[in-house]
């Protein structure tokens, strides 16, 4: 055990070590451990975050295809609806065009009926009229009695 | 032996422990250096923090290869032992980088002890006769180097800290108060002393008696067949042994040299 100026020398040998650790060694390191510490935190709170959005769009999706489908159920049932009111109108209808042709028939026939008596009284009136000319064509002026033979044409 | 000549025991290992001593001014005394131990750490110092620095200037902040992640786990650990001991300010800015400068050159300068010495003697004959050691923590000097260094600064950051009225104003009333301020000058001169003494002499002591036990196996292996089986065997236990000896001596120097730094920090 001599001490020497051997400790000196390695004394500044060693502060020389040390700054250079200090300066050039540490630093360099240091920072690309803490630049990829930060990219991981990053990295992970990126993917908490896409975790989170895609339960959220997941969640509006999940509400649009409910609304979708209320919608649609919504669009059936108003075109049952319709669909029913079509056929009653259409029910409806047919059923007013069949009064209104019966209605249309009854008078035709009452019609046609006033106008076969109207005919049959004509023809009555005339045989009753050629049937009295007949038997009164020599005394009776078919001139003279025009008044009266009219007047009998109207009470047939 | 390394010497090509005829050695017994005691001068085997005393020429093993004899140091590459040079007189640095006039006829040494003081004034000498230990070349082996200074030529030999620096040595290590320049692999070591080269290699990490070498490897982190390519660093990316991307997926790191496997040399960038094993400097990454040294890092780790060098940092989480700083973050749990220091709490008094940024350990990016002084503590933490010297903690690593003395973990992997300690470690290093330590590992040296694995090294067969008769071997490595081939080698280093040819640059001095007297002997070379190749452990440089087995040195005195080198410990007492690093452990004042870090004495100094803690020096330092306590006045520092508090300044130098509080560090004085704490030499002399704490840990009993003012009251009896010779008891606690009595009592923080004996901390300040022994803490470097400890600090030094802990891992001078693990060292030099690793190198020491490796030297008396292999004066034991020159005895014979019987001998060089034995001291086979022996020497692969303690070699076993001594890579826990060598990461535990320099773990344990780094440890002590971030709590030295973080108790300057601590206002009593």
């Amino acid at each position: 055990m001599n001490i020497n100026f051997t400790l000196v020398a390695q004394a500044i040998v060693f502060a020389a070590f040390i700054w250079f650790t200090v300066r050039f060694v540490w630093p360099p390191m240091l920072r690309a451990i803490e630049t990829r510490q930060k990219q991981i935190a990053d990295g992970l709170a990126a993917a908490e975050q896409g975790k989170k959005s895609l339960e959220v769009s997941g969640k509006q999706a999940e509400q649009a295809i409910q609304e979708a489908r209320m919608r649609a159920a919504e669009i059936i049932a108003q075109a049952e609806k319709r669909d029913a009111q079509m056929v009653e109108a259409a029910k409806l209808a047919a059923k007013a065009e069949g009064e209104r042709e019966k209605a249309a028939a009854k008078a035709d026939i009452q019609q046609e009926a006033q106008r076969a008596r109207e005919q049959l009284r004509e023809q009555v009136a005339a045989l009753a009229i050629a049937g009295a000319e007949k038997i009164l064509r020599r005394e009776v002026d078919a001139k003279a009695h025009a008044d009266l033979l009219d007047g009998i044409k109207k009470q047939l | 032996m390394a010497a090509g000549k005829e050695l017994n025991p005691t001068e085997y290992i005393g020429h093993h422990l004899t140091h590459d001593a040079q007189p640095f001014l006039g006829d040494g005394g003081f004034w000498t250096l230990h070349v082996d131990s200074l030529a030999v750490s620096i040595l290590l110092g320049f692999v070591g923090i080269g290699l990490i620095w070498w490897i982190v200037r390519g660093a990316t902040s991307g997926v790191p290869n496997r040399r960038q992640a094993f400097i990454e786990l040294l890092f780790s650990f060098v940092d989480n032992q700083a973050k749990g001991i220091f709490k008094h300010g940024d350990r990016n800015a002084f503590i933490a980088p010297a903690a690593l400068t003395v973990f992997v050159w300690v470690l290093l300068m330590n590992a040296m002890d694995f090294l067969p010495v008769d071997i490595v003697a081939l080698g280093t004959h040819h640059l001095s006769e007297h002997g070379f050691r190749i452990v440089p923590t087995a040195d005195v000097n080198t410990t007492f180097a690093l452990a004042l260094s870090v004495w100094f600064l803690m020096l330092f950051f306590s006045v520092q800290a508090k300044g130098f009225g509080g560090w004085m104003h704490e030499l002399f009333c704490s840990p009993f108060g003012g009251k009896l301020f010779p008891l606690n000058l009595l009592f923080n001169a004996i901390e300040y002393l022994s803490k470097p003494l400890s600090h030094s002499l802990r891992l001078y002591g693990n060292m030099y008696a690793g190198e020491l036990i490796f030297l008396l196996l292999w004066t034991w292996a020159a005895t014979g067949v019987v001998g060089i089986l034995f001291a086979s065997i022996f020497g692969l236990a303690w070699a076993i042994f001594h890579i826990l000896i060598v990461v535990l001596q320099a773990y344990i120097f780094m440890m002590l040299t971030i709590v030295y730094f973080s108790m300057a920090h601590e206002h009593h």
